[in-house]
């Protein structure tokens, strides 16, 4: 019972901690600037100005397709070619496998800050800099080692004996890709998808060392741009919006994943 | 319906190991084969040689008279149950089973009548709409089964199929899969490192060790007539004994005492070639409470008397385990054997122990010296060296006092 107790004390203690500053964002958001530092943390005067304000402002809407774009794009390049890489590392012995393993481990270790300028100064001459690829090429590039790492965890889970299984069955090679690893190996897809996602819509680093312009620009950076109605303004109202309106697509992607992450679907598969 | 032959069928690995060396075998038509042996010799990697899930090195694989070396494994017509079982955890019990069917393109109608009849078959009925999680050990291997017989092939393939069911379990699944492949008649190779499994369910049974098969015949003259020690040693249980014996005066002397030597026997162990050190095996149930005797039988054995270590009463016989004096009998064969069993980290005394099997009315008792006795036609002689039975004449072993 006591054990129970302070188990129940930590879990709220930590629930607490997570929580506060994102319901204080949002409690921020739908204040007025009058009342903006009166210390409340439920608004006395509630008002969606701060939403219109962002959904006005041209600035806001367009980072947020380019974020959606960007983000999609590179989630799914790096998801397919995470998955080929992923299965050839967990199924096939390949001459440079280590090599590849371990050049993937190099990468996700790298320090970004240190890329920064010399990426600045490589897409400046290539004429990437402030476009979609721009942004896509260096977050495919970071976050394709997080891929590989956890799909090849996935995929040592299936069991080989599937496989063949599936080819005394009758089926080729790719039909036993597709009718029996594939299913298998959807929830560490899935999973490994939202991780990417979230990767690529959080990065800031990248974002605004390597575009300019509204062209390009990705939310979180063009939050680092607001300013208020006014040049004189206090922009933290809106700020607030957009933070909470750029969590949503988040939630979004994580709920709609969470029903295909069923764990343990591979049970029953050999006697474990 | 297909017969199998693997002509000098060898398997190396990129790392260098050769599991399968140079292997001849044929299998006939509609026969059921066993591959027996210990861990790691080879078994599987030969049986998924024979499925096409392994490339073969070199050597020929003829199924049906025609050269299969590289065909697919879906193009040979062959199906398979893994140890693991290897169902698919995403389709239910039917959706297993029609698996195959579907691969075909068989239509909907006959997929679901071959389902329906197999299910039947393997009491599976009831269970066709579950998930394979959902299912106990016993239940999980018959749809193993029942994936391999829907579809008819040419030959089953089945990789220590009931090795993860309880000892009772494995007991009912070993009689239905022999009923079943005498009821489909279908050539079936089954792999198995349970020498009782071997025993009872195969037309023939192959032993092999190493990468190299050591003996074939039916489960009888594996058993009457070992080729080898490894074979006498690997099959029977409680296993045979094992006594060092050397050659002196025309007569064989063991830890038992002097053994009569026939004239035969004589012959051979005179021979420039022959070994001096032999290593003497028995089997328990040739061995007799000498009151038991008949008078008539008498004469085929040589009595001695030893004291009773333990008396273990099965009922229908005791087996009476005796210690004998001048150690175990060693060589390569024997070490082998040790290891699988696990007997490897036991301590080694000069000790050896002999176990018997002898009549329920026997009145052994532990502790008490006894009169025992021996068939001497049952006994043979096993050179060390290279583990050959000696006493094998013509492919028949004779014992030892015979002329
Ligand atoms: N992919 C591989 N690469 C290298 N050696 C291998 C490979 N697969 C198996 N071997 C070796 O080949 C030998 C035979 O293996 P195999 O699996 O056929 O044994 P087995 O008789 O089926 O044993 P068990 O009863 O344990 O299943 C073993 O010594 C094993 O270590
Ligand atoms: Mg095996």
């Amino acid at each position: 019972m006591n054990t129970k107790l302070r188990w129940g004390l930590l879990d709220a203690v930590v629930v607490v901690f997570a929580l506060v500053p994102v319901l204080w964002v949002m409690s921020l958001s739908f204040k007025t600037a009058a009342t903006l530092t009166d210390g409340n943390f439920i608004p006395r005067d509630w008002t969606l100005d701060n939403y219109k304000l962002i959904f006005q402002t041209d600035q806001f809407v367009r980072a947020l397709i380019n974020s959606i774009g960007i983000a999609l794009i590179s989630t799914v390049i790096a998801v397919v070619l995470g998955t080929m890489a992923a299965y050839a590392i967990s199924r096939l012995d390949f001459p440079g496998k280590s090599l590849l393993v371990g050049v993937s481990l190099l990468i996700a270790m790298f320090p970004q800050v240190s890329l920064v300028s010399p990426l600045f100064n490589i897409e400046r001459q290539t004429g990437l800099f402030d476009t979609w690829p721009g942004l896509i090429l260096p977050y495919i590039t970071f976050a394709l080692p997080l891929a590989i790492y956890t799909l090849s965890a996935f995929f040592k889970q299936i069991p080989w004996d599937l496989e063949k299984a599936a080819k005394m069955d009758g089926a080729t090679q790719g039909e036993a890709f597709r009718k029996v690893i594939a299913p298998l190996a959807a929830p560490g897809v899935f999973t490994t998808a939202i991780l990417v996602f979230i990767f690529c819509w959080n990065d800031f680093l990248f974002a605004i060392s390597l575009t300019s312009t509204e062209q390009s620009r990705t939310v979180p950076v063009a939050l680092s741009f607001f300013t208020g109605a006014s040049q004189f303004e206090d922009p933290t109202g809106a700020i607030s919006a957009a933070a909470v309106v750029i969590t949503i697509p988040i939630i979004l992607f994580v709920l709609f994943f969470q029903k295909r992450i069923v764990a343990g679907l591979t049970s029953g598969a050999v006697k474990g | 319906m297909a017969d199998i032959v693997l002509d000098k069928v060898t398997k190396s690995y990129p790392d260098g190991t050769t599991a399968v060396h140079g292997i001849d075998l044929e299998i006939a038509d509609g026969e059921f084969v066993i591959l027996v042996g210990p861990s790691g010799c080879g078994k599987s990697t030969t049986l998924n040689m024979i499925a096409g899930l392994e490339d073969i090195t070199s050597g020929e694989l003829r199924i049906d008279g025609e050269r299969v070396n590289d065909k697919a494994p879906k193009d040979r017509d062959i199906a398979m149950v893994f140890q693991s079982y290897a169902l698919y955890p995403n389709m239910t019990v039917g959706e297993n089973m029609a698996f195959p069917l579907k691969l075909a393109k068989l239509p909907k109608a006959e997929i679901d009548k071959k389902v329906n009849d197999a299910a039947k078959v393997l009491d599976l009925t009831d269970y066709l709409d579950r998930r394979p999680a959902n299912l106990s050990g016993g239940q999980r291997q018959r749809v193993a089964m029942g994936r391999a017989i829907v579809r008819s092939p040419k030959v089953f393939l089945m990789d220590e199929p009931l090795s993860n069911l309880d000892a009772k379990l494995r007991v009912q699944m070993r009689t239905q899969v022999s009923r079943l492949q005498k009821q489909l008649n279908t050539t079936t190779v089954y792999v198995t490192h349970d020498q009782t499994e071997a025993m009872t369910l195969g037309d023939r049974v192959v032993v092999m060790r190493g990468g190299r098969i050591q003996q074939v015949g039916d489960p009888q003259t594996l058993y009457d007539h070992p080729n080898n020690l490894f074979v006498a040693g690997f099959i029977g249980s409680p296993s045979m004994n094992f006594l060092p014996a050397t050659v002196a005066e025309g007569k064989l002397r063991t830890a038992l005492g002097d053994l009569p030597l026939g004239e035969r026997m004589q012959r051979v162990l005179a021979a420039g070639d022959a070994p001096r050190e032999l290593v003497l095996g028995i089997r328990p149930e040739h061995f007799e409470d000498a009151a038991l005797v008949e008078d008539r039988q008498r004469s085929h054995g040589y009595e001695f008397t030893a004291p009773v270590d333990l008396v273990e009463s099965m009922g229908s016989d005791k087996y009476v385990y005796f210690n004998v004096e001048g150690g175990a009998a060693t060589s390569a064969d024997l070490a082998d054997l040790a290891a699988d069993a696990g007997g490897a980290d036991l301590p080694s005394s000069d000790q050896a122990s002999l176990v018997t099997r002898l009549s329920a009315e026997s009145r052994v008792r532990d502790g008490a010296s006894t009169k025992v006795w021996m068939n001497l036609d049952k006994i043979h002689l096993f050179d060390p060296k290279d583990g050959r039975n000696v006493t094998l004449h013509e492919g028949r072993a004779a014992g030892v006092a015979a002329s």
